[in-house]
């Protein structure tokens, strides 16, 4: 028999691929932490910058044009209005759509058209769907750079976030429970409203908490819809005119070559921004944990 | 045994009222068989977005060209929409936009597709449980934040380093952005090789075969196709994202190579076009939309290339 | 192929020669179901091939057979679940108390409410026991807060469940074992008063201990209602049911007294499934 492998050859290779395996090893883990550290800098960055800017009278202040003197609450406002509408519009459109997915439709062609244009419309830039709100709701329906043109532009934006967690929560809810359903003599709608529903929801709450938080850091809809900069009356309704947190930092940041306390405020800004943001994803995951069912 | 028999006797008569009251139903089967068509109305919404996506890009858009002719849009490198004998050419933002991308591919690329090897191949189960939802968070930070981050913190370093950068300039906020896309093509990647069955990796590392080679010879290429989708949803994000390079890029419509220089992306280009309140009717108001209709076909091309890849070059396992 | 027909005829010669019998000693013996020249597939495949069956009232009816014998699909055309399937087409009748329940007029929910149904693996809704129980009732507008109660008591009684839960009515029903689950589906089906249960193999996720508690309970339900139980047990037949049908590829082989299925088969396949030589 010939010997085609040489054992003391491969044993001295070998050292060395094993060695290169262990130095790539931690190349890779490099990378996955460079993203985190990023994030880090990022944070630490903002805080330094901001934090010592937030007291009361930064959150319930008006906005005013004296740094020292300026507020956000016209913009937290702003921000909670929108989300009035977001949160309504959304769930609604959002699972009655998963439902008729899901549960009504029938496997085919108008079902898969439905699904696609859904997927499509998730990688359809956010400022194109602030050219749509301008055109439609701004100016077409007269609404006006006002709260419900900014919610249902930002709303329409999430909206398939929300329709494909919501498939996926109807989805996950065990089928032997509909049969059960099923075979009391219940209809499908009653199926769906008492125990599908019920049984999906934690999840699809979940969802809605993620996309409302992705509603609320947009900023490239509203920059198109003409959402003023300095605004001083307070919205009080869905007709009024308003701005929101991200706006704020934008030109906060856009005039911090002006004045130089600018960038603070939007580093403070941004830190309510962010907490705001992690309060509603620590919910999101509550949700999730706590009434995760085990069928 | 009779204590059942006995039960049923002694019940209210169930069958009996429910008997009845299936008679009186009539107004909730009325209902019943609404909810359908009030469903697919409201699922129809998202093609009516869809529609209206449309409408407003093409009607508007056509408005323009019959202004400025679609070839010289096209092929123009001069883009002076605010001069006394404007020129609208196109080239100098599909110039920004590319320019942009390629320099947020070229971290966003490697290093997601690092990280992906990292959590799918060498991470521990405990491992990557923390390092998923920490990769997450970088996913949902609002790209204003990473605008601010980008304008007043990465670009005065690079101009430490480098003094010839601009303060506004394409090369930060392209870098940023690629930071931004990390965790999208980490968390694609990661699941494209994850779905490569194990008794593969088996097969070759039964071989003798170190992890690495295992992942570089036999992962890789399995999923190959995932991994090639996900650089090109990344792609379409960089082109789509606004607020990063409207920021801290500034709004130059030099038609330049040189990533020391302010440039401005179409996105770029209508946020400023948008916010500086361009009379509607003026021909830079219907600019917006020829550009905006450009940047939607790019994006929605790269989307469907991603989805063609991953589902033409699907491996069977 | 010529002695399948003629095994086929037997059985049914069978089976009516046993109906005359019975009518004749027994009182009841009133069909429930009688299903004629039944068929049914699930897109391509032929699941059910030219079934005949007379069900007996207030009795128990085992179906026993192989897995992928078309025993299970069997019990839900019978309150018609197997259309939950999507591309399933039938031929042939099931009379319900003389009324076609494959005819496209017949209100599929008023079928599933005369016909109770428990599954093979419990299936509790994720609510309290009582609410597990009044959601029958409800659906079809029961609302009256006292009769719900009364409902309540004796479907749990029926079910010989009472006494383990009566104290924590309020709790979620994921909260009871296997067994203690299984039964209160069985008292959930009896809460709304069906005149049929539907059992689609009930024991084969419990411990011997629960299954020998359900099958007592279903003993002493035949006084009250007609039982058809689907299992792939054949002690469990031979011990509960007072008729057995053997189906195999989707054919009822043989259909009759338990008692003549088990120790007197007139078809050698049977014999051979009895004995345990395949299945």
């Amino acid at each position: 028999m010939i010997k085609q492998v040489d054992a003391t050859q491969l044993k001295s290779k070998m050292n060395s691929r094993v060695r290169k395996n262990a130095i790539w090893k931690s190349i890779f883990l490099l990378s996955t932490l460079f993203g985190l550290l990023v994030l880090a800098v990022l944070i630490i960055r903002v805080v330094m910058q901001g934090a010592s800017w937030i007291d009361i009278d930064f959150l319930t202040g008006r906005l005013s044009t004296n740094a020292d003197r300026a507020g956000i609450m016209g913009a937290l406002l702003g921000t909670v209005w929108v989300m009035l509408v977001v949160i309504p519009v959304t769930l609604i459109i959002g699972v009655a759509t998963a439902i008729y997915l899901e549960l009504y439709a029938k496997r085919g062609k108008i079902q898969s058209f439905i699904e696609t244009n859904i997927s499509n419309l998730a990688g359809v830039p956010s400022i194109v769907y602030g050219l749509l709100g301008l055109t439609i709701f701004v100016r077409l329906m007269d609404f006006g750079n006002v709260v419900l043109a900014g919610g249902l532009t930002l709303s329409l934006l999430v909206l398939p976030i929300l329709i494909v967690s919501a498939q996926e929560a109807l989805r996950a809810v065990p089928a032997q429970l509909s049969e059960a359903s099923y075979g009391m003599g219940a209809t499908k709608w009653q199926t769906i409203r008492r125990i599908i529903l019920p049984a999906a929801l934690p999840s699809i709450l979940t969802g809605s908490i993620l996309s409302l938080s992705r509603a609320i850091g947009e900023t490239a809809p509203l920059t198109v819809l003409g959402i003023p900069a300095l605004l001083i009356p307070f919205p009080g309704g869905l007709f009024d005119t308003f701005t929101a947190l991200p706006m704020q930092i934008y030109y906060w940041t856009l005039d911090a070559s002006l004045v130089a306390e600018y960038a603070n405020l939007a580093a403070a800004t941004i830190i309510v921004l962010l907490v705001l943001l992690f309060v509603l994803n620590s919910v999101a995951i509550f949700i999730r944990n706590k009434f995760q069912h085990r069928y | 045994m009779s204590k059942n028999s006995e039960a049923k006797k002694e019940a209210v008569n169930v069958s009996e009222m429910i008997a009845q009251n299936k008679k009186k139903k009539n107004i909730s089967n009325l209902f019943e068989k609404l909810i359908p068509t009030i469903l697919f109305l409201l699922a129809s919404i998202t093609i009516l977005t869809t529609l209206g996506i449309l409408y407003t890009l093409l009607s508007q858009a056509i408005e323009f060209f019959k202004r400025v002719p679609i070839w010289e849009f096209f092929t123009g490198t001069v883009l002076k929409p605010l001069s006394q004998n404007p020129e609208f050419g196109l080239l100098p933002l599909i110039n920004g936009t590319i320019i942009s991308t390629i320099i947020a591919m070229f971290v966003a690329g490697p290093i997601g597709l690092m990280s992906a090897i990292y959590l799918s191949e060498y991470a521990s189960d405990r491992v990557r449980r923390i390092l998923k939802p920490l990769l997450e968070i970088l996913a949902g930070i609002p790209t204003i934040v990473y605008g601010f981050f980008a304008f007043t913190f990465v670009t005065p370093i690079i101009r430490a380093i480098w003094p010839e950068v601009e303060a506004t300039n394409i090369l930060s906020p392209g870098l940023v952005m690629g930071v931004m896309i990390i965790p999208m093509i980490a968390s694609l990647s990661e699941d494209a090789m994850t779905s490569v069955p194990n008794a593969m990796r088996e097969g070759s590392l039964a071989m003798g075969a170190t992890k690495l080679e295992t992942t570089l010879k036999v992962v890789i290429p399995a999923a190959f196709s995932g991994i090639i989708a996900s650089f090109v949803l990344g792609i379409s994000r960089a082109i789509g994202e606004t607020m990063i390079v409207t920021i801290a890029s500034g709004s130059s419509k030099n038609f330049t190579f040189d990533i020391t220089q302010s440039m401005q992306t179409m996105t770029a280009y209508i946020v400023e076009v948008a916010g500086g309140e361009a009379p509607a009717g003026s021909t830079i108001y219907y600019s917006l939309y020829a550009v905006a209709l450009t940047l939607f076909v790019f994006t929605l091309t790269m989307n469907l290339l991603a989805r063609y890849i991953s589902r033409k070059f699907r491996e069977e396992y | 192929m010529s002695t399948l027909a003629n095994n086929k005829m037997k059985v049914q010669v069978k089976s009516k020669q046993d109906e005359e019998t019975e009518a004749a000693t027994v009182e009841s013996g009133k069909i429930v179901y009688d299903t004629k020249d039944l068929n049914l597939w699930y897109s391509e495949t032929h699941a059910l091939k030219d079934i005949n069956l007379e069900i007996n009232e207030k009795e128990v009816t085992a179906i026993i057979g192989p897995s992928g014998c078309g025993k299970s699909t069997y019990i839900k055309t019978l309150n018609r679940m197997v259309e939950l399937v999507p591309g399933v087409r039938t031929t042939g009748t099931i009379a319900y108390k003389g009324k076609n329940i494959l005819d496209r007029s017949f209100k599929v929910e008023d079928l599933r409410t005369q016909v109770g149904m428990v599954f093979q693996k419990p299936n509790p809704f994720p609510k309290s026991i009582y609410e597990n129980i009044t959601y029958g009732p409800k659906i079809h507008g029961i609302r009256n807060k006292k009769i719900l109660d009364e409902i309540v008591e004796n479907s749990l009684r029926g079910a010989y469940i009472w006494d383990e839960v009566k104290d924590r009515l309020n709790e979620n029903a994921y909260g009871l074992s296997g067994g203690q689950q299984q039964r209160l589906c069985i008292a959930r089906a009896l809460a709304v008063q069906p005149d049929v249960i539907l059992m689609d193999e009930p024991t084969s996720a419990l411990d011997p201990k629960s299954t020998l508690k359900i099958e007592e309970l279903v003993q002493d339900l035949k006084k009250e209602y007609s039982l058809i139980i689907v299992t792939h047990n054949m002690q469990q037949a031979a011990r509960i049911s007072d008729k057995t049908a053997f189906f195999l590829n989707g054919e009822v082989v043989e259909y009759d007294k338990t008692n003549t299925i088990f120790t007197n088969p007139s078809d050698s396949r049977t014999e051979d499934y009895i004995s345990g030589r395949f299945g």
